[in-house]
Parts: structure tokens; C-alpha cells; sequence
């Protein structure tokens, strides 16, 4: 038995990165970014997903879509539930606060549902392009034109809703393609939140232009602590004022580090474990050196 | 080992009791030793027809983009806290990171670490190597690690634990020490092979950090006290003979913001305690070689 001798060669094998996306950086040697003047920028990423009962697994079917036999009324009524009832919980959480948010939104929930992307919008809050439904998964294999599409029918879409063309896009599951990061500067979107290798922003090159990453670590988001880890509500807020105060510290000697909490609305948005979340709310706004920022204005904090 | 045989033959059968008694330097019980696998993934590794690399189609974006978070932000978090209760790291490393991100080498050879060789990439898997390309594996390794280091690499933790069934055999023959690839053991013992001698040093994979997060699902808290319990038993235990408690660590884990503070307890607590050996693999495969005669198969 041998294996092919290519196995052996490594082409890429050099200075710096396995690819030409980003230049490796150390994170505690780059001059840190500007969050709104304080030392921890907290960065709430909420994701707003419409789950067609019918779900495609092409290229994959995303995570918290349809489980059971057809039809799954289960799983579509309980993400209905976090779209109807736990996003208002958001929404006047964050509003009791003065906190503005980020809400990466499906295009068919604006379509769907436009008074919801209204009372998104009139919090004050960022709308950022979250594909086109819970359907609209992206990986190697799309045909180029229907990433392309895909990804102008998500703006378009949220642009006539909501009023304004969103700078930024997440991608389901965080999952790109080998085109995504050029298909997205090319539809001129100023940043993506999809790789999570930093704790501060990163520009990406591509051959249509640069676009800005703003990481939203998905170590620290509801669905991976609490979906997937199955930990409890408490432990979740737990885990971030550890984080919250790891980066405190660290802010201090190294400069400013952005604390990004994605939650969803049928995880955190629940009866038993909303309260946990306002108090973490309430934990971080008493702390003089926390800050909330959109991803948006992250981005634009990102030098050249 | 005898390949193709129902029990390979790894090493001689040795129960927990009646052992010649290990005693490590200054009456210390547990010989304890921290290692960091510093590593590096390919975004878009050729395929290894025995296993796959990503799971997902290429690139899998969080996949890699987890791992090299490490090389940007966990690997100095990590450090600094095992610097600051004085834990030097025994490395596992994938040699061509001392290619990609010589950074991250440098500043763990500062610090006085011991590197291993964890293979050339943790993307690119032993399996169904012929011996001349697990020679070349393991030539590379030493090659690399010495033009990077100066260190000539004295153990190895095959890369993402893929073996073949001549592996151990060529380690000894190269003139290594120990294989990090046996986990039958909280004590070192020997390990059979062709010719040389080559020692079985306890590495962990149940208090592995990879485990604890993602087989077991702790909490960083559960995680920390995961650790201080296995540093209990086996710093007691080791009272009647020395034992070997490692902590293997991937900066992309215990490097994540939430995930260190907890850690660093552990480190103060066992630094603190007093019947830590604190030290990397290499001087507890010094200790244990110089102690003992080799040991052969009955």
C-alpha cells in the first residue's frame, strides 16, 4: 500500500498563510480598532430565519431546519415561535437598555413579515442580509450565477423593505463557497460575518475589491453553547462575563476587543431562559468599560 | 507490532500493582506536563482515500477558520497563562508551521518549550503511507524542527493519530524517545519494538481539551474542575509510585475568551499544591529511561 506521491508535496507550503484571502496577524501586536471609545465593544448579532417546511439539503440543509418526517410541524411551529414571540423579547430587552443591535434577517422574513423588520428598524437597529430563506445554504458546488443570484435577491429584497441596502451579509452556518468573499465585495457589501479566526475584524482581499470580516465567534453563540453543548442559560452567561472580563484585561495592555454574542430567538428567546439574558444585559451596561456597537460601525472602525 | 494479529503486541502486559517504584526528582508524586498542539490546517488538503480532512466541501470556513484562530489569538493567551504559573509546553506541533507562522515557533522556543512532531500538517494523515513515505515524514519532521529550533524532536504524536502498523518501529529506529500514541497507561512504560527502545509517554485523551469541549461538552468551568480532579487522584496516587498526569491543549479552545480564566485556576492550583512535578516529556522520558532498564516482553 503507498499513496499517491502528491500526497507528499505541498504546494503551498511557505511563509504566511495556505491561501491569499488575508496575511496572518498577531492579535496582540496589531494596533486594535476603535470601538466607540471603549475598551470591550459588545457586538449582538440576532439571527431572524424563515424554515420553509419543505427543507432543501442542496448544498446542505441548515442547521435547526426540518427533522421529522414530512410534515414537521415541531420544528417550523417552534422557530414561528422565536420569530413571533421570542424577537419581541429581543427587541424590548434591548430597548430598555438603549442597546442597538444587529439582526441578520432572512430576506423572506422581510417579504413575510414587514411590520417585524419595521420594529427592527425603528429600534434603531442594524439590518444585515442573512440569505434568502433557511433554503438558501451556500457551499462549493452552487453554480456561480446562482450564488450571485441568491445573493442579489436577498438584497433587493431587504432593500425595498427595509429602506436602505444592507452593508453586510452572514451566510448560513457561516458556510461559503470558494466564490462567496468576491461574489459579496462584487455586490459591493462592505463586510461579512462568516469566518470566526479573529477577535477583531480582518480585511479579506479579493479579485473585485477588499471586504471587511467581522468575526462573530460561534464558540460563543446560543446555538453551540446551548443547542449543541446543551448547557444551561446560566452557564451560558457565565461563560460570557468570563469572556467579557478576559477581554477587559487584555483591552487594557493591547487595545480595544469586540465581544460578539450571536443568539437566536427560538434558543434565548424562550420563557425559561430570556432572564438570564437580561441579566447579562443589565451586567454588561453597568460596566464602564463596555460598549455596544453594530457590526456595521465595526466595520467601518476597520482600517485599510 | 504484530500486524494483522488480534492484540498487536504493543507493549508487556503490566498490571497497576507490584511495579518497581518511580520516583521523580525531589519527591514530587505527579510529574505533570502541559502540551499545546500547535498546529496547522490546510484550507484545501488533497484527499487521504482512509479519511477525510473536512467534513464539509473545501473551504470549510468555521472548520479552518476555528483552527487559525489559534496561530492568531489563542496560541498567546495560552501561553502567557502558562508562562505566568510556570508551566513550560511540551509541543505537539505540525512541522509546517514552522514554515507558515515561524512566529508562533519562535515565540514557544523562547519560552523554553520542547517541540514533538505532530506531522508535517494536521490535514495530511499517516494512513496508507508506504515505508519510504513514512520516512520522509518522519525525516522532514526532524529536518524541519532542527533548522527551526535547533531542538532535535525526541517524541511523536502521529498527526491527527493516524499510525501504520510500522510506525513505532521507525521511531526507534530514528532514535526517538517516546510516542505520545498509547493511552494504556498513567505511567511510562516500554514500548516493543523492532530495534532502540522507545517509551509509551501518557498523553491524554480524556482530559484532552478537544475532548472536554467537544466529545463531553463541558463548560469551561466543568473543564476546569475535570483537570483539578484527575490532578488530585493521580498526585495521591502517585505517593506509592510516580505517576504522569499531561494536559493536552489546542489554543483554539482553551484560548477562546470564555474558556482561559477557568483554566488559570487550574495552573495556579496545581502550581500551588507542591507535589507537582512541573516539566515537559522529554525530561520525564529522560527520568524514566535513565531509571529503568528496558523492559522486555515476557
Amino acid at each position: 500500500m503507498s499513496l499517491d506521491p502528491a500526497y507528499l508535496q505541498y504546494a503551498r507550503r511557505r511563509y504566511g498563510m495556505d491561501h491569499d484571502l488575508y496575511p496572518w496577524s498577531n492579535l496582540f501586536e496589531r494596533a486594535a480598532p476603535d470601538l466607540c471609545g471603549r475598551r470591550v465593544g459588545v457586538v449582538i448579532v440576532v439571527n431572524v430565519e424563515w424554515f420553509p417546511i419543505t427543507p432543501a439539503d442542496k448544498p446542505f440543509r441548515a442547521p435547526g431546519h426540518m427533522q421529522t418526517t414530512y410534515p414537521d410541524y415541531r420544528h417550523y411551529t417552534s422557530r414561528e415561535y422565536g420569530t413571533r414571540v421570542g424577537l419581541y423579547r429581543f427587541l424590548d430587552a434591548f430597548a430598555a437598555r438603549g442597546i442597538r443591535a444587529s439582526f441578520a434577517v432572512n430576506a423572506a422574513i422581510a417579504e413575510r413579515y414587514p411590520a417585524l423588520v419595521a420594529d427592527i428598524v425603528a429600534g434603531g437597529h442594524e439590518v444585515v442580509a442573512h440569505s434568502t430563506d433557511m433554503n438558501g445554504t451556500i457551499a462549493t458546488g452552487v453554480p456561480e450565477d446562482e450564488e450571485r443570484a441568491l445573493i442579489a435577491a436577498s438584497l433587493d429584497t431587504l432593500e425595498k423593505i427595509v429602506g436602505k441596502r444592507p452593508r453586510g451579509w452572514m451566510s448560513i452556518a457561516r458556510s461559503q463557497s470558494w466564490n462567496t468573499p468576491r461574489l459579496l465585495a462584487e455586490a459591493g457589501l462592505g463586510y461579512m460575518c462568516d469566518w470566526v479566526n479573529d477577535d477583531l475584524p480582518v480585511r479579506f482581499a479579493t479579485a473585485a475589491g477588499s471586504i471587511v470580516n467581522v468575526p462573530v465567534n460561534h464558540e460563543l453563540s446560543d446555538r453551540q453553547i446551548i443547542t449543541v453543548q446543551q448547557q444551561s442559560a446560566d452557564s451560558y452567561v457565565q461563560q460570557m462575563q468570563d469572556a467579557t472580563m478576559v477581554f477587559e484585561r487584555e483591552a487594557a495592555r493591547f487595545g480595544a476587543r469586540m465581544l460578539a454574542l450571536n443568539v437566536t430567538p427560538y434558543i434565548m428567546g424562550l420563557p425559561y431562559r430570556i432572564a438570564a439574558f437580561e441579566r447579562l444585559l443589565d451586567w454588561l451596561v453597568a460596566r464602564d468599560e463596555v460598549g455596544f456597537l453594530t457590526t456595521g460601525e465595526v466595520a467601518d472602525a476597520t482600517s485599510d | 507490532m504484530q500486524e494483522g494479529a488480534a492484540d498487536p503486541g504493543l507493549y508487556p502486559f503490566r498490571p497497576y500493582r507490584n511495579r518497581p517504584k518511580i520516583e521523580w526528582p525531589n519527591g514530587k508524586t505527579v510529574a505533570v506536563w502541559v502540551s499545546p498542539n500547535l498546529e496547522f490546517y490546510e484550507l484545501d488538503p488533497p484527499a487521504n482515500p482512509h479519511r477525510k480532512s473536512w467534513t464539509k466541501p473545501h473551504p470549510d470556513v468555521v472548520g479552518y477558520g476555528h483552527r487559525d484562530y489559534a496561530n492568531r489569538a489563542g496560541h498567546w493567551r495560552m501561553a502567557d497563562a502558562m508562562t505566568k504559573y510556570g508551566f513550560p509546553g511540551s509541543v505537539s506541533l505540525s512541522v509546517a508551521l514552522c514554515n507558515h507562522i515561524p512566529e508562533v515557533v519562535e515565540d514557544a522556543n523562547a519560552r523554553g518549550w520542547e517541540f514533538f512532531s505532530h506531522g508535517i500538517y494536521n490535514t495530511r494523515y499517516s494512513y496508507g503511507m508506504d515505508e519510504a513515505q513514512e520516512r520522509a515524514i518522519i525525516e522532514d519532521s526532524i529536518r524541519t524542527v532542527r533548522d527551526a529550533t535547533g531542538q532535535t524532536i525526541k517524541g511523536w504524536l502521529a498527526p491527527a493519530l493516524t499510525h501504520t502498523p510500522r510506525t513505532l518501529d521507525l521511531l526507534a529506529e530514528y532514535g526517538f524517545d517516546y510516542t505520545c500514541d498509547l493511552y494504556h497507561d498513567d505511567q511510562p512504560g516500554d514500548v516493543n519494538v523492532a530495534s532502540g527502545r522507545l517509551i509509551s509517554m501518557p498523553y491524554s485523551l480524556e482530559v484532552n481539551d478537544h475532548y472536554g469541549f467537544f466529545v463531553y461538552n463541558m463548560s469551561p468551568r466543568e473543564y476546569a474542575d475535570t483537570l483539578i480532579r484527575q490532578y488530585e487522584r493521580l498526585a495521591a496516587e502517585g505517593s506509592a509510585s510516580g505517576t504522569v498526569m499531561c494536559i493536552p491543549l489546542h489554543s483554539y479552545l482553551i484560548g477562546q475568551p470564555h474558556r482561559i480564566g477557568p483554566f488559570e485556576e487550574v495552573l495556579r492550583h496545581i502550581a500551588a499544591d507542591g507535589r507537582a512535578w512541573i516539566t515537559r516529556s522529554g525530561d520525564i522520558a529522560d527520568h524514566y529511561m535513565r531509571s529503568f532498564v528496558k523492559e522486555v516482553a515476557a
